[in-house]
Order: structure tokens, then sequence, then C-alpha cells
């Protein structure tokens, strides 16, 4: 509980109860093209919303925070106008402020636990967050010159280049040592690049995220697949001190039904990685193509499957539907999604399991998905309410395009190659959680190649907890000369 | 940015190419790909690497120019050319072990990517038998080679304009009739070939292992994509295979699946041709 006497409490009768909106594309434009949803604010806006803050004493968003920012004080910085120095404080714990401001899931973080929310609308934390980020990259000149951490002798590889990657490559370097990213796709960024779309963050924007982290002196090198090009013993016996693995949760799970190796049955990944990183939206200008049909049906209530949802109206399907199977309230997607895809015309199939994709005459391409009705009873083991199909209700819905967004396993590529590397029965590689340690000396891992698919925000606070352990690791392997530890302590 | 060093037609409408390639020839093994990008706004497409050299770290592909990225690559000078993106080793190796007596069966451009597994199994000491098969006599290619590292080497074209007249599946029959025990079986080339010979071998009992060729996209296990059916089981071609088990490949479906871009690959290539057929229009006047 917040103490009698704070000051905040004055400020009390002053407060705006609602936030500061956002400015959106309307819905009906926003369908027909791949640009950002959400616009952003203006300095007056964010000022307006940064001076909603109550300034906590003991600030509650900060714990909700996975990595801990600072929030009062940017927040209290933005509140002045202060902008330079608000994204100097965020960049102290954040590298990546201006993706975690638009991907993160506020509502259960940072704003989930602001005081304020107990009474009104809770701080808009992560719009903020995004608004000092895109400043910057505006006002590069107004920034103090990034600082350039001396480099030390020893050498880290992060092992891809996703969230938990990004994180601790960043963490890493300012803590002095050398870096090198190893991404297998042709750019770095992992599911920012490839999986979430351009409508929501624009690659640009990741991008320069990344130029942020060249800029400090990150190595990235891309077209590298560890396992293939080299394996991680290589690695560690190439001159490197420790290594993080930050692959990810890449595999796409398919649902083992029949006809799901029709043609227009895909992968969200798929869908995704087609028009996001081949950006297939562009075909021809681009060489890639991706063909959606009129009649969408996405499988999964997730984030990943309002992406697909949405995407596949921007790729001209007149009917998009979610096929989820549990009812609205279960929907593991942010509510913020799911308002989005309904705005936008998106339909919404509950309670209702695929039981099998059907064909045409030929048996080549998908026209239909045959589904059972479901009801909820009990609890399953993750607290959820069970489903159960009810025997003859089944349906057909039509479609000639289907989406599986049913979730993704962990990326195989490094378990199979990797001798003596401990993974548990789903494939994901067994870690501590706080430090990442791996069963194998000097290999750390973190981010959904532990968890499993979880938030980016906790894979980067998983990066960032894993590389001050293999800072500490690095350190006690080195106890005797380096100044730059030396001067550190 | 990977260098082409070297290019040269081999046949009609199919190129060698030696490109520089330092990691990926360091580390590849018979049965690998590559799956390459040839500048920003790209398409990645999955090539067979058919020879490495890891001392001077190049990598051998063997392209036919059938579509609109291969067509293109046929216009990369060697020395000043490069491919913006080679990502790899990908996929399984092969098996390579002493099985015995072996045949490695390759039609069409499907000969290129047998020629290192077919050299590494008679490395190890099999008794090595090659089939290959074309349309006609132009378009076979390292015939020498094959005949260099194998026992025996059949030759078929469709017009009987080289070796023996028909398919490689009537030589494969044959082989296996007048051999009393053969080990194992490759095939490689097009998915309707593969499916015709792995009915050939099943009655034989000889395990029959197909190298398959689904569409693809990243090549590593993410879009699922290039899923296979096998034994009633998806299979990712890229992760899981190349190499599967003919006996169990659903080929129908493949070739189902192969087509389902057709016509974009060909909007595509019409537009890549028109475009170029104006560039050099302007260039000569």
């Amino acid at each position: 509980m917040r103490p009698i006497g704070d000051v905040a409490w004055d400020r009390h009768a002053m407060i705006r109860p609602k936030r500061v909106p956002m400015r959106e594309q309307n819905p009906r434009d926003r369908v027909r093209n791949f640009r950002e949803v959400a616009l952003g604010y203006t300095p007056e806006e964010a000022v307006q919303e940064a001076e909603r803050c109550l300034q906590c004493q003991f600030p509650t968003c900060v714990e909700g925070c996975p990595v801990h920012v600072d929030i009062p004080r940017f927040v209290g910085q933005a509140s002045r106008g202060r902008f330079a120095g608000a994204i100097g404080t965020i960049h102290q714990q954040n590298l990546l402020p201006a993706v975690c401001g638009r991907v993160c899931p506020q509502e259960a973080q940072c704003e989930g636990t602001c005081a304020l929310g107990r009474k009104f609308e809770p701080v808009a934390i992560g719009k903020l967050e995004r608004f000092c980020a895109d400043w910057s990259a505006n006002h590069e000149s107004d920034l103090p010159t990034v600082e350039h951490t001396p480099m030390a002798k020893t050498h880290v590889a992060v092992v891809g280049s996703g969230p938990a990657g990004l994180t601790a490559a960043a963490e890493l370097r300012r803590l002095g040592h050398r870096v090198t990213v190893f991404e297998l796709l042709h750019e770095p960024g992992g599911v920012l690049i490839y999986g979430i779309p351009e409508f929501r963050l624009p690659k640009a924007v990741v991008r320069r995220e990344i130029d942020y982290l060249k800029k400090r002196g990150v190595q990235f090198r891309v077209n590298q697949v560890i396992g293939r090009t080299r394996s991680l013993q290589d690695l560690l016996g190439s001159g490197f001190d420790a290594v993080f693995l930050g692959t990810g949760a890449g595999l796409p799970r398919f649902l083992g039904i029949p006809g799901e190796q029709l043609n227009g049955v895909f992968s969200a990944n798929e869908l995704l990685t087609r028009t996001n990183l081949m950006r297939a939206y562009r075909f021809p200008d681009v060489d890639t193509p991706i063909r959606v049909g009129k009649r969408v049906a996405v499988i999964g209530g997730g984030n990943v499957a309002m992406d697909a949802a949405r995407t596949a109206l921007r790729l001209g399907a007149k009917d998009s539907s979610i096929v989820y199977r549990r009812s609205v309230e279960e929907i593991p997607a942010r509510a913020e999604e799911v308002e989005h895809a309904q705005e936008e015309g998106v339909r919404f199939q509950l309670l209702a399991m695929p039981v099998r994709f059907l064909a045409d005459k030929t048996d080549d391409h998908v026209t239909g998905v045959e589904c059972v009705e479901m009801k909820l009873q009990g609890m399953d083991s993750t607290g959820r309410r069970h489903p159960v199909p009810l025997p003859g209700t089944e349906f057909i819905l039509p479609a000639d395009t289907v989406i599986i967004a049913t979730g993704n396993g962990p990326h195989p590529l490094i378990p199979q190659t990797s001798p003596g590397l401990a993974v548990d029965r789903r494939g994901n590689i067994i870690a501590d959680p706080v430090t990442g340690e791996t069963n194998l000396a000097h290999v750390f891992a973190g981010g959904d190649i532990v968890t499993g698919a979880a938030t980016v925000i906790e894979a980067m606070g998983a990066g960032k907890r894993a590389a001050i352990a293999i800072d500490r690791h690095i350190s006690a392997m080195n106890p005797d000369t380096d100044p730059i530890f030396a001067s550190r302590e | 940015m990977y260098r082409v060093v070297e290019q040269r037609p081999l046949a009609p409408r199919i190129r060698e190419y030696v490109i520089s390639a330092p990691d990926v020839a360091r580390t590849a093994a018979p049965g690998q790909f590559v799956v390459i990008r040839l500048r920003e706004e790209g398409e990645r497409i999955p090539l067979t690497i058919v020879d490495t050299d890891p001392v001077a770290g190049t990598i051998v592909l063997i392209v036919q120019d059938v579509g609109k990225t291969t067509h293109e690559m046929t216009g990369i000078d060697a020395g000043g050319g490069v491919l913006r993106d080679v990502a790899g080793p990908l996929g399984n190796p092969t098996e390579i072990d002493r099985f015995g007596k072996v045949v490695c069966v390759g039609g069409g451009l499907g000969i290129a990517p047998l020629y290192p597994i077919a050299r590494a199994l008679a490395a190890v000491g099999n008794v090595t038998i090659g089939i290959l098969g074309a349309r006609s006599r132009e378009f076979l290619f390292y015939v020498d080679r094959f005949r260099e590292v194998l026992d025996e080497t059949f030759i078929t074209t469709d017009d009987g304009s080289c070796g023996r007249k028909g398919t490689t599946s009537d030589v494969l029959r044959d082989v296996l009739r007048s051999n009393d025990r053969v080990d194992r079986v490759w095939l490689i080339g097009p998915p309707i070939m593969m499916k015709v010979a792995a009915e050939i071998t099943r009655p034989f009992g000889v395990k029959t292992v197909a190298s398959l060729n689904p569409l693809m996209l990243d090549g590593t296990g993410m879009c699922g994509g290039c899923r296979v059916d096998v034994g009633g089981r998806i299979r990712f071609a890229c992760v899981d295979g190349p190499e599967f088990d003919a006996h169990q490949v659903d080929f129908d479906r493949l070739i189902s699946r192969l087509r389902y871009y057709r016509s974009e690959e060909a909007t595509s290539l019409e537009r890549f041709c028109a475009r170029l057929a104006m560039s050099r229009g302007t260039d000569t006047r």
C-alpha cells in the first residue's frame, strides 16, 4: 500500500481521469495499407499525458516492468518537456524502447500496476515510452553523444537477434564486452522483423534500434546458421568466452488434422514472414509472392492470430475470421489487439474447433474448415476453463485460405546439433530462470527458447538477466587484470 | 555479399556457379543446401551444394534457369558479380556409410545434387551404380565426372540421343532385376520421376531415399512452407530432410503443393524479361 502523506495525493484532485488517446488511422483506411495503425503523440499530448503521473514515492509500475525502467523519472522528465533526458533514463534499462512502447503488454505490466489505475485509467506509459523513442530518433543532434564503452578483450557470442538476443547484446556491450550477434536470416531482429506486422511495428523502427546497437559497437553477422554454419562447440572453441542462446520459438506447430497439407493452408509464420521479412505485399515489385483468398480462416486466439487475421485483410481478403475454441474471456491476445481486429472487421468464430480441412474436387486446394462447437467446463492445468467438443454440432466454415496460428515450438536447430545440451520434453533448453545458465559450461540461454512462446519484454528481461550473469561469469574467469572490469567495481 | 567467382554453361539453361562463401564451404557435407538471395528485393531460393573447396572458400551451385531469380542469376558476371545472401549449409547431410551395393538415380537437374552424394558413397567403398537421365543428349552434364567415381554409369534420354532411349526408371528396374542384391537407392529429380522410381523399388524391398525439393522460404524450420507428408506425418524438408524414405512420401501432395505459386512465378518472370528487353533496347540506341 502507498503510505499516507505521499505528496501525490495532493495532486490527485487535479488529475484527468482519462488518458490522452493516441490518434490512429481509421479502420476503413488502414485495412487497405500496411502503415502503422497508431500515429503517435504530439509533444503537447505527451506532456499532457505525462502530467497525469502521480510520481509515487514507492512506484509499483517499476516492479511491473520486467527490465525495471525508472518509469516515474522518465515520465516526470517528459512532463517537463525534457524528452532527451527521458530517453536517456529509459535507455539506462531498455535499449529497445521504440519496440517496447509498441508491443509490450503494458496492461499486464507497468500500466497494470500503476497506482493511478486503481481509480482512473493508468498512465499511458507505453505510449509515452514510444513517443520519447520516436522523438529522439528525430532529434539525434539534441541528444548527448553516446559514450562508447571501451572494448574489453572478452568476447561474447549471441545466437539469435530477437528481443532476448538484442537485449543481451546491448547489456553485454554496455558492460564492456565485445559482442557478436549471429542471425540465421538475412536481416537481424528475429520476430520483430519476420513476425510482428509492419502496421503494428514498422520495420524502420526495428532497424533504427538495431543501428543504435551497432553504433554502440555490437557486431551483427547475418546468414549465420549456428548449428550448421558452425556449431555451438565451434563458437566456444573459437575465442568466445561465453555464448548466449536466444533462438526463440520459431517452429510452427500444425494441428495434425486431415487436410492440413492442402494448398491454401499456411502457418502464421509463413504468412507473416512472407509479408514482413520479404515484403510480399509489394509483389511483383519484390520477388516473393503471397496469395490469400477472399475468405480467410485463422485458427487460434493469440496475438499472432490477430496479426494474421489483420494481415489477411490488408492482402485483399474480403472476410477474415478468427476460429478459437474457447470464449472471448479466454482469448490470450492483448485486449487492444482484439479491439483493433474487431474495428477492422475481423470476425470471431468462438467456441469452435477445427476437425478437418475440406478440399476441392481435385484434392488440391482448401475450400473450408469443418468445425465442431465447444462448451467450457471445469478448469485445465493453466487455470483456464476446459473446452469440450459437443458431438453433432459440426458445421462448415467456407474458406479458401486457412492460417494456423496455434503457437510455435522451440527452434530445433541448436538442440538438434548440440550434443549434451539439456532440453526438456518439449525441446526447450533448460536454463536457470535467473542467470540463464545451461548445463554446458559458458553457455547461457533465455527467451522463448527456454520458456516457450511468451512476450517480447519477457524475453528481453531474460536476455538482460543472462547478460549480467555472463558478465559475472567472465569476471570470475578472468580475475586478474582487465582495467575495464577493475574500473567498473 | 558473396562473390560469383566463375560461372559457365553446362547445358541449355543450366549453368554452374562457383561462389565465394567460406563459412559454408568449411562445413558443408553432401546432401546439404544453401538459401540464396540476389539482392535486397530478391526472394530466398534453396539450391543444393554440388561441391565445395574449403581451402579456396568456394562452393559450387548448379542452377537451371526456370524462374525469375534463376534467370536473373544468369546475368551476374563472374568476377564482379555478387549474391546478396548465401545462408547455409542447411538440411541434414546425407547418411554416408558402407551399405554394400547402391544405386544413385538422377533425373534432369537432379544430376547435380546427386553428384556429391554418389561420389561420397563411392569413396567409402560402396559398389556404386549411377543412372542419369535427361530429355536429350544436350541436357546431360557431369557424365564424365560420374564415370570417374562410380563403378558403373547408365545414361538414358527421352529421345534416345544418348544412351538408352527411355527413362531412368526403365534402367532402374533392369538393374534391380539383374543384381541379386541392392542395398540402397538414392533418387533425385523431378517429383514425378521419384514417385515412379519409388514404386519400382518398393516390390524389391530396397531402402530408397528421395531428396525432396518443396517450396521453401527461410529454409531453417520457421515457415512450414516446405512441409511434406511422410508416412502420414508432417515433416519439414528443411530441418527434418531434405532426404526421406521414398516409400513413405506422398509425392502427389508434393507435386500439388509445388504448383501453388505457379501463376505468380510466371508473372514475375514475364515482368523481368520485359524490363530486360526494354533496358537492352535503351542500351543499343
